[in-house]
């Protein structure tokens, strides 16, 4: 073989960060309810912006937040993309959607995925509700649900995104 | 209200990369899965290990590749003494700037030694070869003392 052909062009150099992640105490909250299948926010005492998941304080404020409101597993979209290049190890295959969801009673959107739906037709303002997973597989985790899927409500103007109550627009 | 335990959990974060090496890089691993190794001549004619593409005082293209000794002397090195997991070695070693003969700057490699005080500034030391060679830093196991 000539030296052209031996030639080495590229290399191989993965690189693993191991973390060890400690969800702390507002977190760990969020995930103990997600763990019995609630999604849950805190309010903030000045602003009384509602976050999920909750950090243990406002970010506009600054203030701590403790109070914690149980929210709807129903959601708006405030943004998406459809994903079409493959990540690698990641075993969802494209198309699929990733968004920005608002839960209802929350003023702050969270990522998650959309399914069940036809990609080209899922727009900003869509409603869309978690699709859980059996009660059985539910861990600490926001994979609890698989994905939200759309469902038959009207189209929230875009003014309204991140300001309807926990009952949702027509509630 | 009542608090539970706080949550922890180990979690990977990793990147699959592949990076291209380019002409010059690429003959330095070429030749040491040849079990060589081989540096480049900069314009004021030091030779430079690993080889650079371009001259660090006038940003020309370098092309004069120069195999050089696989023997050299540490020009300084740090002594690790709780090796972590992605170190090269399982137990204390050093990395180390060693110069190698023919070589007008230092690289840097790791160095096996028994002990701290048996290195020195100066101490001759040779490359240690994987038993098969790759194309990789890592094809020069270690150095360790002549």
């Amino acid at each position: 073989m000539s030296e052209e052909q031996d030639m080495i062009t590229d290399i191989e150099v993965p690189i693993n960060l191991k973390y060890n992640f400690t969800a702390g105490a507002a977190a760990t909250r969020f995930l103990t309810q997600v763990k019995k299948g609630v999604l849950t926010g805190q309010r903030c005492p000045e602003c009384a912006q509602v976050y999920i998941p909750p950090r243990g304080s406002c970010p506009a404020c600054g203030c701590a937040t403790e109070e914690e409101v149980e929210l709807a597993d129903k959601a708006t979209v405030q943004s998406f993309t459809i994903v079409s290049i493959p990540i690698p190890n990641n075993p969802i295959q494209p198309p699929y959607i990733i968004a920005n969801l608002v839960a209802d009673g929350a003023n702050i959107s969270f990522l998650h995925l959309i399914s069940e739906c036809v990609n080209e037709d899922v727009h900003i303002g869509q409603r869309v509700q978690a699709e859980w997973k059996p009660e059985e597989e539910w861990t600490h985790a926001m994979d609890n649900i698989r994905y939200f899927k759309p469902i038959d409500e009207p189209t929230v103007p875009v003014d309204m995104i991140g300001k309807l109550p926990v009952t949702g627009l027509e509630g | 209200m009542s608090q539970p335990e706080v949550l922890n959990q180990e979690f990977t974060l990793g990147y699959t990369y592949t990076r291209s090496t380019g002409p010059v890089v690429g003959r330095f691993l070429t030749a040491l899965k040849n079990r060589s190794i081989v540096g480049i001549k900069a314009s004021d004619g030091r030779v430079i290990v690993p080889p650079m593409e371009y001259d660090p005082d006038t940003a020309e293209e370098l092309s004069e590749f120069v195999e050089v000794g696989q023997e050299g002397e540490i020009v300084s090195f740090a002594w690790v003494k709780e090796p972590r997991e992605a170190h090269p070695m399982d137990k204390p070693f050093a990395w180390a700037m060693v110069k190698l003969d023919g070589a007008d700057v230092p690289m840097i490699h790791c160095v096996a030694a028994d002990r701290e005080d048996s290195l020195a500034t100066g101490a001759r030391v040779k490359a240690v070869w994987a038993e098969e060679t790759v194309g990789f830093i890592t094809d020069i196991r270690c150095f360790e003392l002549v």
